[in-house]
């Protein structure tokens, strides 16, 4: 907890950036938004949204952006595994994995208030989003969006001790940055995708960084099961992390050493 | 100054081939993401005949046209948008003292062919939709004219973006907006955005000339928005004016460009 608040005060140094960042998201939210009006408009109640869900999904998911991390990075375990610190951090009493999710966690709570609020009230204000009268759907969503963070923080993680095995990750890095882009959500929402591509995507642990956590807020998915699908994943990509920390532990190559 | 630029960009091609592995899986990486924006269009006329009145031939022309352009801006001068990161570790005194423009150094900064994924891209799907719309040559040669001038609007874009960090050091983000939010909004036709948005890219930046303005010349088709005929042929000189405004923007830059200090 402690962590997680020195990561919520170290990213806040970063006000300028995110306050960019939260700028370039709202920009592109209005450009996405009228492309999915001109989709919605020729075809209505396509994949069971109207017109002021399809808005509503395009701002969320540039929302998401931030907290979510949806172009990759926001760990420094990749650029300490290539300057050797890491060395350090593995022989630390804490653990590794769980010293990063705190501080991510932190990360992300900051980048909400910077960068997801300011994109979404635009959206309100420019375009009219849906907004749930019920409060239980907003203890889910924000149940839904902590799950994705953790979600994402799993996966990135997993990108970013690859480092220890590959040395120079920006490759995987771009490669990871393709699949959470595309199958998240961010693109297009997937349920647009056809046929067994919209089923794989929607089984995909990155459809649980944008397109669960959007469709428990516009109400379009039975909430237990979206929770139920998004924590397996969070277990799943945390069991997978824990596992490769310890191999990495015998692997670790510090360079120039 | 040419001569420079190519001898730079040749030092940053030899150094980033030294990782080959992951240099192949970037130049992969980006063509699979700019890919994903076909995809998008795919998927969505997957669900429709037309968008904002243009069928997938000519939404995939408009895509490929302006994509052309902006690659080729971005490999040549795309790597402006590092000014910042530059700044802040200092090593833009660096470039300022040696014996080569800093706008040239700033442009080979880390020249990488990671870039061609997109280029390549682009060029593909521009060859694919260009035989299904069958133009004939009296309409056809604005094609070459519009990537030119759309190739010096996005430089000069990215080079305003970079003139802007000499102001915002913290916050190089804000020139995404206009970099790479214009290339998401001359993929698809200007009809679909609202008419407010469109006047202002027209008139303020000027990023409809990039594509829009001469594909209506290309694909013969009237302006939605009724602006004149001649705003077609407008793109060179949209163009000029840009580059002029990036030019003094970036001197002025310089000028008033103090060290970080610490």
């Amino acid at each position: 907890m402690r962590i997680a608040a020195y990561g919520f005060r170290r990213h806040s140094t970063y006000r300028a950036a995110a306050i960019a960042g939260a700028f370039t998201n709202t920009v592109f939210g209005i450009l996405r938004a009228y492309v999915l009006i001109a989709l919605w408009e020729a075809r209505p109640g396509l994949a069971g949204y109207d017109i002021a869900d399809a808005v509503t999904f395009c701002f969320l998911s540039q929302a998401f952006i931030g907290p979510m991390q949806v172009f990759g990075g926001g760990l420094e375990i990749s650029e300490r595994v290539r300057t050797g610190d890491v060395a350090i951090d593995l022989i630390r009493p804490a653990s590794l994995q769980m010293w990063s999710l705190a501080d991510d966690l932190g990360r992300a709570a900051y980048l909400f208030l910077l960068r997801s609020l300011p994109p979404t009230i635009v959206g309100a204000a420019l375009f009219g989003l849906v907004v749930p009268i019920d409060p239980a759907t907003w203890a889910f969503f924000l149940a839904s969006f902590v799950l994705g963070v953790i979600v994402s923080f799993g996966w990135r993680y997993l990108i970013a001790l690859s480092a220890c095995w590959i040395i120079d990750d920006r490759g995987v890095q771009s490669l990871s940055l393709v699949m959470t882009f595309f199958f998240s959500g961010m693109v297009l929402p997937l349920n647009l995708f056809p046929g067994r591509l919209g089923t794989v995507a929607a089984a995909l642990p990155w459809s649980a960084m944008v397109q669960v956590p959007a469709d428990v807020y516009l109400g379009k998915r039975d909430v237990l099961e979206a929770l139920g699908f998004q924590s397996a994943w969070a277990v799943a990509l945390l069991l997978l992390g824990a596992l490769v920390t310890r191999s990495a532990r015998r692997k670790v190559v510090v360079q120039g050493g | 100054m040419v001569r420079t630029y190519l001898l730079l960009a040749w030092t940053w091609l030899r150094a980033s081939a030294q990782y080959p592995g992951p240099l192949i899986m970037m130049v992969i990486g980006s063509f699979i993401v700019s890919g994903l924006d076909v995809a998008a269009i795919w998927v969505i006329f997957e669900h429709v005949g037309s968008l904002g009145g243009f069928d997938l031939a000519e939404v995939m022309f408009l895509y490929g046209a302006a994509g052309l352009s902006f690659a080729l801006s971005d490999i040549l001068f795309g790597n402006v948008e590092r000014l910042s990161q530059h700044i802040k570790a200092g090593t833009f005194d660096t470039m300022l003292i040696r014996p080569a423009g800093a706008f040239v150094q700033m442009a080979t900064d880390r020249f990488s062919v990671q870039r061609l994924g997109r280029l390549a891209q682009a060029a593909v799907v521009l060859a694919i939709a260009l035989p299904q719309l069958g133009l004939p040559a009296g309409r056809a040669w604005m094609i070459p004219v519009m990537i030119l001038c759309g190739t010096v609007i996005f430089a000069s874009i990215f080079t305003l973006g970079g003139a802007m960090q000499f102001l915002l050091t913290d916050a190089p983000e804000v020139a995404n907006a206009f970099t790479y939010g214009g290339s998401a909004l001359t993929q698809y036709p200007l009809s679909v955005y609202g008419n407010e948005l469109v006047k202002g890219v027209t008139f303020i930046v000027p990023l409809a000339f990039v594509n829009w303005q001469p594909a209506l010349f290309v694909l013969d088709r009237p302006d939605p928005l009724g602006l004149p005929y001649w705003l077609r042929f407008a793109a060179p000189l949209a163009a000029v004016v840009l580059s002029v405004a990036a030019a003094l923007a970036w001197r002025a830059g310089i000028r008033r460009y103090r060290s970080t200090g610490s």
